[in-house]
C-alpha cells in the first residue's frame, strides 16, 4: 500500500514538474510547509519555557535551608517549611521501589533472556498497557487493596500505588538493557560449561548492571512526582511521621493543598515546592538519561 | 535464544522464578480490575447502565449519573488533540526531516526531560499563570469576536474547560513528537531519495514520508489521547469542578479523573464512594482500549523496534 501511494505521489510530482506558474506555486508551498514546521517547534517550546521561567520566578524567593529543615507552620502563620513532606516522599517512593524494582528486574530479565515465545509477547503487551493506566485509577485500586484492608490511610498504601506505576517502566527498560549485552558473552560462558542460570546471573547481569540501575532510578524518579495516586492512599499529614502504617505527608500532595489554599504565603510555598520537585526529578532523570545513552552506545 | 544447553534442575528453577516475576504483570492488572469492579459493584447494581447516561450527580439525594464527567473528559481531550496534533506533527517533521541530526537529538532530549515534569506543576502554572491570562486577554477577545457561537458564550472565568484543554495539549505534545519522530526516522530512506530524485520539493518529499508513516503517527496521537483521558492533577486544578454539561468551552466543568481526585476523600456514603469507583472502572476500560489500539499501531509502524515507550 505504501509503495502504491508513494508511486502515485511521485507520478504527481513528475506531472507537475513543468510550467513556470506551477513551479512558483510548488516553491511557495515548499516554503510554507518548512516555515510551518519551524513555527510548530517554537509553539511547542514557548509554553514549556514559560513554565520553567515562572517556576523560577515564583519559586526561587521561598527557597532556603528553612524550607528543607522546618516543619509546616500552623494554619494562618507565615513561614515554615516542608521537611516532613520531603522525608515522607522519600519514604513512600522507597517503599514503592522496594516492591517494584526487584520484581520488575526479574520480569525484564525473563523477557530478554527467555522471551522468545508467545507468552512473553503477551507479557510485553500487558506491561505496555499497564503503563497506560491512569495513575488515579491505580490509586483507586491501591485504596481498595491496602487502605480498606488495613482500615486506614497509610504510607505503605502510597508505596503500593507508586510501585504499580513504576513496574512497567522497570520491566521494559531492564529488558532493553539486558538485550544490549553482546551475545558473545553468553556463548563464551556456555562454551566454558556454565549452566544457563549462572550465565545469566553471573555474566549477563553484571554486564548490564549499570544500565539496569540507571533505568530503574529513572522509573523511581518519575514516580516521585505523582500526586493523584497518593491523595487517598498516603493521604497527607501536617505532622512528622515516618511510620509505614500511618498517613504520611508527601511533597506533591503538599503542593496541591498549598496551591489551593487561600493564603498567599502558602501559594508561594507551593511554587517553591514545585520548583524543588522539578529540580529533583529533572536533574535526576537528566543525569540518568545521559548515563543511559552512554551505556546504550557503548 | 538459539543456544541449547543441557537441562539442569537449577536452570529450570531459575527460569521458573523469573517466569513467576513476569506473570506478576497479569496479576497486577487483574488486581486493578478486581478492586475496581468490587468497589463499583454497589453502584453498578443500583444504577445499571443508567449510570453512564444520567446527568444528575447529587450526593445529598444519593443519586449518581456520570454523564457530565464523561462529557468533560471527551471535550477537554478533544480540545487538547485539536491544539496538539498539528503542532506536534509539525515539530516531529522538523526534528526528523529538517533539523540537523544534532539539533534533532538535542531538542528530543529536552522534550524527554519536559515529559518528566510532574503534572501537579502544570496544574500550578495553569492555575496561577494561564488562568489570569485567559481571563484578562484571550477569553474577552473570544467572547467579543466569536460570542455569537455557543462555543464561546459566557463569562471569562479563566478557569474552565478551555484552560484544561490547553494544559492537556501542552502535556501530551511531547508524546506525539517523540513517537512520531521515531516513526518518521524508521521509514525507509529510499522513499525520500526517490521523491527528491524525481524533482520533488522538500515539502512534497515530506508528504510522501508522512504518508508512509501514517499508521505510526496515528498511533502516537491515540497514545497521547490515552494520556489526556486519564490526566488528573493538572486538570483538577484548572477546570473549576462543576458537574454541569454546558455547550461553552469557557465554562467550568469536570472530568472523570478530576471528580475522583476531588471527591474521593470527601465521599461519606458507601454508594457515593462506589459511584466514584465505578467512574474509575469506566476510565480504566476506556484507556485500556485506547492504549491497546495505539500500541498495535506503533508496533506495526516501527516494525517492533520500539522497545520501551515512555
Amino acid at each position: 500500500m505504501t509503495r502504491a501511494r508513494s508511486t502515485a505521489a511521485a507520478a504527481a510530482v513528475v506531472r507537475s514538474a513543468g510550467g513556470g506558474f506551477l513551479r512558483v506555486r510548488r516553491n511557495l508551498w515548499d516554503r510554507l510547509v518548512v516555515v510551518a514546521c519551524y513555527m510548530s517547534v517554537a509553539l511547542v517550546l514557548l509554553p514549556l519555557a514559560l513554565i520553567i521561567w515562572h517556576l523560577l520566578a515564583h519559586g526561587i524567593s521561598g527557597l532556603s535551608i528553612k524550607f528543607f529543615t522546618h516543619m509546616p507552620a500552623p494554619v494562618g502563620e507565615a513561614g515554615g517549611g516542608m521537611a516532613n513532606a520531603i522525608v515522607g516522599t522519600l519514604i513512600v517512593v522507597t517503599a514503592g521501589a522496594v516492591i517494584a524494582v526487584p520484581l520488575g528486574i526479574a520480569a525484564g530479565v525473563y523477557l530478554a533472556e527467555f522471551g522468545r515465545n508467545p507468552f512473553a509477547g503477551m507479557v510485553r503487551y500487558t506491561t505496555d498497557l499497564l503503563s497506560g493506566v491512569p495513575s488515579i485509577v491505580v490509586g483507586v485500586a491501591a485504596y481498595g487493596l491496602v487502605v480498606l484492608s488495613m482500615g486506614r490511610f497509610s504510607a505503605i498504601a502510597g508505596g503500593v500505588a507508586l510501585g504499580i506505576l513504576m513496574l512497567p517502566t522497570v520491566i521494559r527498560s531492564t529488558e532493553e538493557m539486558v538485550r544490549l549485552v553482546p551475545q558473545s558473552y553468553r556463548h563464551a560462558a556456555l562454551a566454558l560449561g556454565a549452566p544457563r542460570w549462572k550465565v545469566t546471573q553471573q555474566v549477563v547481569l553484571p554486564a548490564a548492571r549499570a544500565g539496569i540501575v540507571t533505568a530503574s532510578m529513572l522509573a523511581v524518579a518519575r514516580a516521585a512526582g505523582e500526586t493523584a495516586p497518593l491523595l487517598f492512599t498516603a493521604l497527607g499529614n501536617r505532622f512528622w511521621s515516618t511510620k509505614l502504617d500511618q498517613p504520611i505527608a508527601t511533597l506533591p500532595v503538599f503542593i496541591y493543598d498549598y496551591a489551593r489554599a487561600p493564603y498567599d504565603d502558602w501559594n508561594r510555598q507551593a511554587w517553591t515546592g514545585a520548583l524543588v520537585l522539578v529540580l529533583v526529578v529533572t536533574l535526576i532523570s537528566g543525569v540518568l538519561r545521559v548515563t543511559a545513552r552512554r551505556v546504550r552506545s557503548r | 535464544m538459539s543456544l541449547q544447553s543441557r537441562r539442569l534442575p537449577a536452570d529450570e528453577i531459575y527460569r521458573g522464578l523469573l517466569l513467576a516475576a513476569a506473570t506478576s504483570v497479569f496479576l497486577v492488572v487483574a488486581l486493578i480490575v478486581f478492586e475496581a469492579a468490587r468497589g463499583a459493584g454497589l453502584s453498578i447494581r443500583t444504577f445499571g447502565f443508567g449510570f453512564l447516561t444520567g446527568t444528575d450527580w447529587d450526593p445529598v439525594a444519593d443519586h449518581y449519573g456520570a454523564l457530565p464527567y464523561i462529557y468533560g473528559t471527551v471535550v477537554t481531550s478533544a480540545i487538547a488533540l485539536i491544539l496538539a496534533v498539528p503542532v506536534g506533527i509539525g515539530s516531529a517533521v522538523f526534528l526528523a526531516e529538517l533539523a540537523h541530526r544534532r539539533v534533532g537529538s538535542a531538542v528530543s532530549f529536552v522534550m524527554e526531560l519536559l515529559a518528566a515534569i510532574p503534572s501537579i506543576v502544570y496544574g500550578i502554572w495553569g492555575f496561577f499563570v494561564l488562568a489570569p491570562f485567559l481571563r484578562g486577554a484571550i477569553e474577552p477577545w473570544l467572547i467579543q469576536h466569536f460570542g455569537f457561537l455557543p462555543l464561546f458564550r459566557g463569562a471569562p472565568f479563566g478557569i474552565g474547560i478551555l484552560n484544561a484543554g490547553i494544559i492537556l495539549a501542552i502535556m501530551i505534545v511531547p508524546t506525539i513528537i517523540s513517537i512520531s519522530r521515531e516513526v518518521l526516522l524508521a521509514t525507509p530512506q529510499s522513499l525520500r531519495e526517490a521523491s527528491l530524485a524525481l524533482g520533488a520539493t522538500r515539502a512534497e518529499a515530506i508528504g510522501v514520508t508522512l504518508g508512509a508513516a501514517r499508521p505510526g503517527i496515528l498511533g502516537s496521537v491515540i497514545l497521547a489521547l490515552g494520556r489526556a483521558l486519564g490526566e488528573t492533577m493538572a486538570v483538577t486544578m484548572v477546570i473549576g469542578n462543576t458537574n454541569r454539561i454546558t455547550g461553552s468551552i469557557l465554562d467550568p466543568g469536570a472530568t472523570m479523573a478530576s471528580v475522583i481526585a476531588n471527591e474521593f476523600t470527601e465521599a461519606t456514603g458507601t454508594l457515593y464512594l462506589s459511584a466514584l469507583i465505578e467512574i474509575a472502572l469506566v476510565l480504566f476500560a476506556v484507556t485500556i482500549v485506547v492504549n491497546a489500539i495505539a500500541r498495535v499501531l506503533v508496533y506495526w509502524a516501527t516494525g517492533g523496534k520500539r522497545e520501551a515507550v515512555a
